[in-house]
């Protein structure tokens, strides 16, 4: 590890730490009891740096929603360490913000305050919240102008379409201002056109706000539109089979989706999901 | 007309239609008052009888309406309770299956037994029958939460509770007030069920009495009766459903 040893006279912080702000070093986890256990990840090693977009791609299976759930402490490791921001997770990290495919809206919330429930669980927002009620509610408000949902706080999901309910999902997972984003498949459910729309959504987002992202898809193209960083995992058990940085510039402009370039990209990482799927 | 004019007519044609029938049936075939009373003998029996018939009323509409009531509140906690844990959930399903295989008729001599003839088993019927249904919707509505949305909040940190307020609980409400519908329903069986068994006041006992009197019609008007708070209070809960939970409504409307 790159991380130096602490000297005598400062305690070891994520700061003084120059390894990654996710870290997951040789992950064993297996589901199941100890007879019938299905291996799901093993001798997994991640690292993904502060403010940096981390896109997790692989076969089907391989154990992808899996290491979303390690990341933010929803399960724990059978083997080798997890650490967060420095600290080695050892339950729900609340620094994070989850989407999912599902958008998993509340019917019975309006779109506003379906993106603020995270502030009524979260502290320090939870205790504030009652008081700062209307900062809070501009808060969400201007975060849903941002991904293009301006004047749709008042409306129940059921009156979104999906694209909507999916942007309105990111805003829910950002208003408690994460450090961490973890994104299983977001866009998965969307048609084409849709889901191009949010990519752009989602890169604007990070180009503001700068939070660490982790995204699993298998989408390709997502993954080398929106990703500093690349990893392939093997089929299961998973393992980091390959690394690959993508060197685009930014801002990406969608138009770099339908460039050579791009897809030499997208077709070398193909053939490692292709092999990882022949050897599976 | 409109088709929808008919369609809000339909329900009166079609009750109406029916009586037809069947006075136009018992007079035709001649049929003797004490198989097949017609509607207007009926309706002669509801206003000869028109006070015992009240009286009576009130009395099973106030037995049921109180089980009912005790069916909501511990339907309510005892469905919280088995949704929120599993450990409860796996000790207390069998046993509440058990216990509602058992036909409630076979339970009202034992509740005689306890506390005597008249009201107290007949509320304790309406509640044991009307228990069940609420029980396990409410049950099913906290253990129907999306794993994903379960997800998102704990890794926000929130506790069973906060899932629970959040979520769970405003999730299980249409099924909640939709099994009200049902439990109301049983609860009029319950406890019409103990008046004809035990009991010296209500529609049941009204006519058991009417019967052995070989009053046909008095039998029948009560049957009447029976119909009339059955539909009242369906028609109280499904307003009530409607009103608390619209947004189950709406959001599969569209």
């Amino acid at each position: 590890m790159s991380c130096p040893a602490p000297s005598r006279h400062t305690k070891p912080s994520a700061e003084d730490c120059v390894t990654g702000f996710v870290d997951l070093r040789n992950v064993r986890l297996s589901y199941g009891g100890a007879s019938s256990a299905t291996l799901a990840l093993e001798d997994l090693t991640i690292s993904v740096a502060k403010g940096e977009f981390a896109a997790v791609v692989g076969p089907s299976g391989c154990g992808k929603s899996t290491l979303m759930k390690l990341a933010t402490g929803l399960i724990r490791p059978n083997a080798g360490t997890v650490e967060v921001a420095g600290h080695e997770v050892d339950g729900p990290v609340s620094i994070a913000g989850m989407a999912f495919q599902n958008p998993s809206m509340l019917p019975w919330r309006t779109t506003l305050k379906n993106v603020m429930l995270p502030l009524e669980i979260v502290q320090p927002h939870r205790k504030r919240l009652s008081r700062e009620r209307s900062r809070y509610v501009s808060l969400a408000e201007s975060l849903l102008e941002l991904v293009g949902l301006k004047g749709f706080g008042e409306k129940y999901p059921w009156q979104l379409s999906g694209g909507m309910q999916q942007r309105a999902n990111l805003c829910r997972a950002l208003i408690h201002d994460p450090a961490l984003l973890m994104l299983d498949e977001p866009f998965g459910a969307l048609d084409a056109f849709t889901r191009e729309e949010l990519w752009q959504v989602m890169r604007d987002l990070h180009a503001e706000k700068q939070f660490t992202t982790i995204l699993v898809t298998h989408d390709l193209r997502e993954a080398v539109f929106l990703a500093d960083k690349v990893f392939v995992m093997s089929a299961r058990p998973g393992r980091i089979i390959e690394t690959k940085d993508i060197t685009f510039a930014r801002p990406r402009p969608i138009d770099l989706t339908y460039e050579a370039g791009f897809n030499d990209v997208v077709h070398e990482l193909r053939e490692h999901i292709a092999d990882a799927r022949a050897a599976a | 007309m409109s088709e929808d004019r008919w369609i809000k007519l339909a329900p009166w044609i079609w009750t109406i239609g029916l009586f037809v029938i069947w006075e136009s049936a018992v007079r035709m075939f001649d049929i003797e008052v004490f198989i097949l009373p017609a509607p207007t003998d009926i309706w002669q029996a509801i206003v000869k009888y028109w006070s015992p018939i009240w009286k009576n009323s009130l009395q099973t509409l106030w037995t049921t309406s109180l089980g009912f009531l005790m069916a909501v509140v511990g339907g309510l906690a005892l469905g919280l309770a088995i949704g929120w844990s599993r450990n409860i959930y796996a000790g207390l399903y069998p046993l509440m299956i058990g216990f509602n295989s058992i036909p409630k008729v076979a339970v009202v001599p034992i509740l005689v037994i306890w506390f005597g003839i008249g009201t107290v088993p007949a509320v304790l019927t309406a509640f044991l029958i009307a228990f069940f249904p609420i029980v396990v919707n409410v049950a099913t509505g906290i253990a129907t939460i999306e794993p994903e949305m379960e997800d998102v909040l704990r890794a926000l940190g929130a506790k069973k509770l906060d899932i629970m307020l959040k979520v769970g609980i405003p999730r299980s409400m249409p099924y909640f007030f939709g099994s009200l519908k049902v439990a109301i329903t049983l609860a009029f069986v319950g406890s019409v069920i103990s008046e004809t068994v035990a009991a010296n006041s209500g529609i049941g006992h009204m006519m058991l009495a009417a019967q052995s009197q070989f009053n046909v019609p008095l039998v029948w008007a009560g049957l009447v009766a029976l119909a009339v708070l059955g539909i009242a209070m369906y028609a109280i809960m499904a307003l009530i459903e409607q009103k608390m939970t619209g947004w189950a409504h709406r959001s599969t409307a569209k």
